[in-house]
């Protein structure tokens, strides 16, 4: 397919401007040397050109989308038609405080859910990801020790299977990551985290449930041991919809938390964002919240010891508006949100454990991980081929090779807004594939056969990046 | 492949082959087959210590990003600026592609023998 650059034909365009009728003069300073390139090409050949696009990607709109870690859950088209309503679509963040009432107390009222969900005491929505909001949370954690004169803290401690945001977003904030062993049950190696706690802990960031399904039985211990070290207990909220309306992660002993809107809130992502990560804090950390914020309507203060700024304003406000419509269609049924994103699960897990190896053959929560290893060493079909395969059947693959404690690893979230139907569907497309592994390898290392383009060679991409289009 | 005998191993999966007072790193055939092409390398600078047993960089494949650790504590001398050019070099010459060559030993990890890291890694 060509690119819109390739279908540009000089002098060709749309008339949305009618031509200029009275004398322009710019100032010389922002004047760009050359004329930019953009694509010459009517509406009616641009319209089909995005179209073409669309239609040869998959989004959750198409079929399944079980990415792993991502909940890719489907998106209540109410959430787009309340982002989009004037009053809230056109509000400029430089606006007087008192003529953006109604947009002040969403925001208050979204942070009060949020609360009311983590158990925490204050959120900040400034974080425009959820790494984002783990930065911030990390800065916020560092603010408190640095504030008590305890400055010789400066490790943070993350489990081998944690998400790979968590160190870099350690490193990012200046810390030394220290990773610790998880055990042969895929939870926290108690012995490991009490080996590395100690007067240089500034803190743990723990995912639960953790990356390979599994909700942590010894959490309050671990979060004890943190404590008594002199660490806060930072909880990365991209597994929340697991938990959400069942567990508030204040009470198993986290000070500070961030939670992707863009996931567990039902607002757009993967391309579709922007996101929003705001990071909810216990209240002897709301002294050093970042940014702006209007309690009174009538004036924007910043907290006292504030960390200053994580980004423009007041974060991603009409992904606010998304998340906050949804926790309003929802109501108190919250908790029937991650009831069924774990029945879906394990589901899935039970209909397939029989063929495929489980990593941990227990009861998961929100999501499961296949290992792949013992089928990949007797018939070279990897887990790649199988994510491959599935593009054939109209399914978008689960998230690959991570966790990395686990050999050829197939990660599975199926969420809460999947039917049955569409699970078994999937379920039959897995136990295919996998008789097509024995019978017809080649069948399943030379997939897909079926998408606009087939197996590209991601090596050459990595080491060959073409990233630019250039221009003749 | 077979794992040279003059190497030592570490259980992290890294050779180390010791010159005089001096010591090459790498990382095994294993290492390198199990994360499959790598496409990029993070090595630290020369004049750098390396700490045995921590991670001194890191390697991309495909699949996952992976630390490599230090067999040594020292200084490193020399880094191989080939494989920052292109890191195919240590799937296609696991043993020759050498990461960092490393001074001032202070301090060692348990190595094993070649025999003895491929019944580690069977």
């Amino acid at each position: 397919m060509k690119l819109i650059f390739e279908k540009s034909i000089p002098g060709r365009g749309q008339d949305i401007f009618p031509a200029c009728d009275v004398p322009v003069k710019l100032p010389e300073v922002p004047l760009r040397e050359k004329k930019a390139h953009l694509p010459e090409i009517s509406e009616n050949e641009m319209g089909r050109h995005y179209t073409a696009l669309a239609k040869r990607a998959h989004g959750v709109n198409d079929g399944f989308y079980p990415l792993g870690s991502c909940t890719m859950k489907h998106n209540p088209r109410i959430n787009e038609k309340m982002a989009a309503l004037p009053g809230f679509a056109k509000l400029h963040p430089l606006q007087p405080a008192h003529t953006v009432k109604g947009a002040n107390e969403l925001i208050g009222e979204l942070e009060k859910f949020l609360c009311e969900i983590t158990g925490m005491a204050g959120v900040t929505f400034q974080p425009a990801a959820g790494a984002h909001g783990e930065f911030t949370g990390l800065l916020l954690i560092k603010a408190y020790h640095t504030d008590r004169g305890d400055t010789e803290r400066n490790e943070i401690i993350v489990p081998d299977a944690a998400h790979g945001t968590n160190p870099a977003s350690a490193t990012m904030a200046g810390y030394k990551t220290i990773v610790i062993k998880s055990n042969e049950n895929g939870t926290v190696d108690i012995d490991d985290l009490k080996a590395h706690l100690g007067p240089k802990t500034a803190g743990l960031m723990l995912t639960n449930p953790n990356t390979v399904g599994l909700f942590d039985p010894n959490i309050m211990e671990i979060t004890r041991l943190v404590h008594e070290a002199g660490g806060l207990c930072y909880y990365d909220g991209a597994n929340l919809n697991a938990v959400i309306g069942i567990v508030r992660p204040a009470d198993i002993g986290f000070d500070v938390i961030h939670m992707n809107l863009h996931k567990t809130f039902s607002t757009p992502h993967g391309g579709g964002g922007p996101g929003s990560g705001p990071c909810a804090y216990k209240d002897f950390l709301a002294p050093f919240a970042p940014g702006l914020v209007c309690k009174d309507g009538e004036n924007y203060t910043r907290a006292e010891k504030s960390i200053g700024n994580m980004t423009g304003f007041y974060g991603n406000f009409l992904v606010m508006v998304k998340a906050y419509t949804y926790l309003l269609t929802i109501g108190k049924d919250v908790h029937t949100l991650a009831e069924n994103a774990v029945l879906n699960a394990n589901y899935m897990q039970e209909k397939l454990k029989d063929i495929y190896p489980v990593a941990f053959d227990t009861t998961c929560m929100h999501e499961f991980v296949i290992g792949l290893d013992p089928i990949y060493r007797k018939t070279h079909v990897s887990a790649l081929d199988v994510a491959k395969a599935l593009l054939d059947y109209g399914i978008h693959p689960p998230t690959i090779y991570f966790p990395l404690i686990v050999h050829e690893a197939l990660m599975i979230e199926p969420t809460e807004t999947e039917t049955k139907e569409t699970l078994d569907e999937a379920i039959e497309a897995f136990r295919e594939i996998y008789d097509r592994i024995f019978n017809a390898p080649e069948s399943v290392q030379m997939a897909p056969q079926t998408t606009p383009v087939l197996r590209l060679d991601d090596t050459k991409a990595a080491r060959e990046p073409h990233l630019r289009y250039t221009f003749e | 492949m077979i794992d040279p005998k003059e190497l030592k191993y570490t259980k992290d999966d890294e050779w180390v082959r010791f010159e005089g007072d001096e010591a090459y790193v790498g990382i095994t055939d294993y290492a390198q087959s199990e994360l499959g092409d790598l496409v990029f390398v993070n090595l630290p600078e020369v004049d750098d210590e390396v700490v045995a047993g921590e991670p001194f960089g890191d390697v991309e494949s495909v699949k996952a990003v992976a630390d490599v650790y230090s067999p040594v504590s020292g200084v490193v001398l020399e880094i191989n600026e080939d494989i920052l050019d292109d890191a195919a070099l240590i799937n296609n010459d696991p043993y020759g592609a050498w990461f960092i060559k490393v001074g001032s030993i202070s301090a060692c990890e348990d190595f094993m023998t070649a025999d003895e890291y491929d019944e580690y890694r069977g």
